[in-house]
């Protein structure tokens, strides 16, 4: 499928990302946490995939094991026709300039000994062989790129606020002409009238550089902004992934129906007509999910093959993919976990 | 809830000052508010906007030094907070007044258990015996919908997940038949469908109890869903202030309607780009002797530096701190 279409930039197949658990008095590994437990999903170029959910289902986890900052339990992984799955990590530092990452929290991913010239020329001293003058150029050039003040460039992370040193994070990911960026929460942490700067620089960067970008997010208003297509993870497992339009028109999985009907709209008309789906229970634990479909604890329309057996993903529309029983009937028999 | 009932709360002027090596910083200017019988009013605004700020200062819970009330009266139960002795403050916090923070992780004590946390109110305020303290505490437990109560008070609150501690802050909060229920942005740290179960339980018990809710978030669709009137903060400031209809459908103040463009909408024609509000909040630095938006704000003329606009009544129960809302 999508053969129409180029090759994809990045393409992740059956990424499964299991932390052990030690317990007891050897420290023996009594089982494990199924952070990501078999992801498939492929990015195309210049596009934005939103990749959301609640806290807990695995999406960091997923966004940082694409970029390999993990070593991955299972699974493929290639960016840019670079197979980095299996790649020992000293191997991977060649390639690392391709891909980077915005992290969630402005203020803990910034040295605070360091001025934001120096943090954003890391990269530059790591990977390149320009002269300190061709460097302080160029951290000039990125400062102005993201909106920050160039004379501002000998400060230190402190005084900054929220939203410029988010800048500052993304001048450095922006550093060695990135192809592909894992966007983790960038807007988290930020003041709502500042998440839109934010979200708008981004948006003109893209542009501006041809960027693809992997945006994690649990805000779905925003992610319904931004992305071109939206994957919607559920513990581990990515339950629904759709055109962006598509998902938020028309959800089909009922997770994503009971996460869209969940966010409260500023519109307090709309707020009493709208029929909102409330999910009884929690989300269970990665380390002992339950039998046959994760959601089948809290889902609304559980049916008994859903505690029994897992389900599979189909196309069942043109790029819609769904993993769900509901779906059996309705989808392509070779859809399988192609996405 | 009944207009021209006697508020519960009436906070007048409230001024709250915090002493730095900076300077002084004026987190809180001659906020006024009152709160009616059994209505659920918001709080909105950015993080330093003095939503959080005000309603401590009134409770009496911030650290002085460096906080200093100022000035103004909070009256309750007929008598000025701000005059209480720490004493009698106890005697309301927790009894009359109950409050919910905003993070369920760090506010429960985690060596005790979830039963002694909920019947420690109910022995200090409300003088019960420990069994009977221990009846009323699963009977709370029930109330806020967390099931198998008889076993869970037993449990620490590591044993439950966030949502579900979320609920027992509210039972401890509703353990003596509180008046005021002040709700600190309680849902921002829970999943959105947690938040919903939330939202959901904190409606239905409002009614049950009739007890009036304050309830500070940033987010405006919490508020929209939620709220009978609300109140905008921005720079230690009221800056508008309505009956929530009116307030998402006529917003007066810039800064309220530039908030209103400037979130994503989750249906409806998706904008193709964000409106941006420039700039970044204000330093509350010195005395307020001028608007605190002016720097941000699209439709500030030469007063707006010179001034701070007092709130103007533009009728429906709605007031705008806003030149431009001067005389309409």
């Amino acid at each position: 499928m999508l053969d129409q279409t180029p090759a994809p930039l990045v393409r992740v197949r059956d990424l499964k990302m299991h932390f052990p658990i030690y317990a007891g008095l050897f420290r023996r590994r009594v089982g494990e946490v199924k952070a990501v437990d078999g992801v498939s999903f492929d990015v195309m170029e210049g596009e934005t995939l939103g990749l959301v959910g609640e806290s807990g289902c695995g999406k960091s986890t997923c966004g940082r094991a694409v970029l390999r900052l993990y070593d991955i339990t299972s699974g493929e992984i290639a960016i840019d026709g670079h197979d980095i799955g299996t790649v020992p990590q000293p191997d991977l530092r060649s390639m690392r300039p391709t891909m980077q990452m915005v992290f969630q929290d402005p203020q803990a991913s910034l040295n605070p000994r360091m001025t934001v010239e120096a943090i954003i020329k890391e990269p530059l001293d790591e990977h390149t062989t320009l002269s300190e003058a061709e460097k302080r150029e160029k951290v000039a050039e990125l400062m102005d790129a993201v909106g920050l003040n160039r004379k501002f460039a000998k400060r230190y992370p402190h005084a900054f606020s929220g939203g410029q040193r988010q800048r500052i994070g993304i001048a450095r990911a922006l550093a060695l002409n990135p192809k592909f960026i894992v966007c983790d929460e960038p807007i988290a942490a930020l003041d709502v009238s500042i998440q839109a700067q934010v979200v708008n620089l981004l948006e003109d960067l893209q542009e501006q550089f041809g960027l693809t970008y992997l945006f994690i997010s649990h805000d779905l208003s925003m992610v319904r902004h931004i992305a071109t297509r939206v994957a919607v993870m559920y513990l581990g497992k990515v339950v629904e992934l759709s055109p962006r339009e598509a998902l938020y028109a028309d959800p089909l999985h009922p997770y994503t129906k009971a996460l869209l009907s969940a966010v409260p709209e500023p519109d307090p008309t709309l707020g009493t007509a709208k029929e909102r789906i409330i999910l009884q229970g929690d989300v269970p634990s990665p380390s002992n999910p339950p039998k046959g479909c994760n959601f089948c604890t809290r889902c609304p329309v559980v049916m008994d093959i859903c505690k029994q057996q897992e389900p599979v993903t189909h196309e069942v529309q043109p790029g819609r993919f769904v993993a769900c029983h509901l779906f059996n009937d309705t989808a392509g028999p070779t859809a399988g976990q192609e996405v | 809830m009944p207009d021209g009932a006697l508020p519960v709360l009436d906070v007048r002027d409230l001024k709250t000052v915090f002493k730095t090596r900076g300077g002084e910083v004026h987190a809180v200017n001659d906020v006024s508010f009152d709160l009616r019988p059994g209505e659920l009013l918001g709080v909105v605004g950015e993080s330093g906007s003095g939503k959080s700020v005000t309603m401590m200062s009134l409770l009496g819970l911030l650290p002085s030094p460096p906080a200093d009330v100022r000035g103004g009266t909070v009256t309750f139960d007929g008598k000025d907070l701000l005059q209480l002795d720490p004493e009698g403050l106890r005697s309301v916090r927790g009894g009359k007044i109950g409050f919910v923070f905003q993070d369920p992780m760090t506010s429960l004590n985690p060596v005790f258990t979830v039963g002694m946390q909920i019947a420690e109110p109910l022995r200090k305020h409300m003088g019960l015996s420990k069994a009977q303290a221990a009846v009323r505490a699963k009977e709370l437990l029930e109330l806020v919908g967390i099931p198998d109560a008889d076993q869970r008070l037993k449990d620490y609150p590591h044993q439950f997940s966030g949502g579900m501690r979320q609920r027992v802050m509210i039972a401890i909060a509703l353990a003596c038949d509180p008046k005021v229920l002040i709700a600190d942005e309680p849902t921002t740290a829970l999943d959105v469908t947690i938040q919903a179960q939330i939202l959901e339980l904190m409606k239905e018990l409002r009614d049950k109890l009739g007890m009036a809710v304050i309830w500070i978030t940033h987010d405006l669709g919490v508020i929209a869903g939620i709220a009978d009137r609300v109140m905008v903060m921005y720079g230690g400031q009221v800056v508008e202030h309505a009956p929530v209809r009116e307030l998402f459908g006529n917003p007066g103040h810039p800064y309220t309607k530039a908030l209103l463009t400037t979130i994503p909408k989750i249906t409806g024609a998706r904008e193709k780009r964000l409106t941006i509000i420039e700039g970044q909040p204000p330093i509350l630095a010195g005395a307020p002797k001028s608007c605190p938006f002016r720097d941000r704000c699209n439709v500030a003329f030469d007063r707006c530096a010179v001034e701070n606009p007092r709130r103007y009544d533009v009728g429906a129960g709605h007031d705008v701190a806003c030149f431009h809302a001067e005389g309409t």
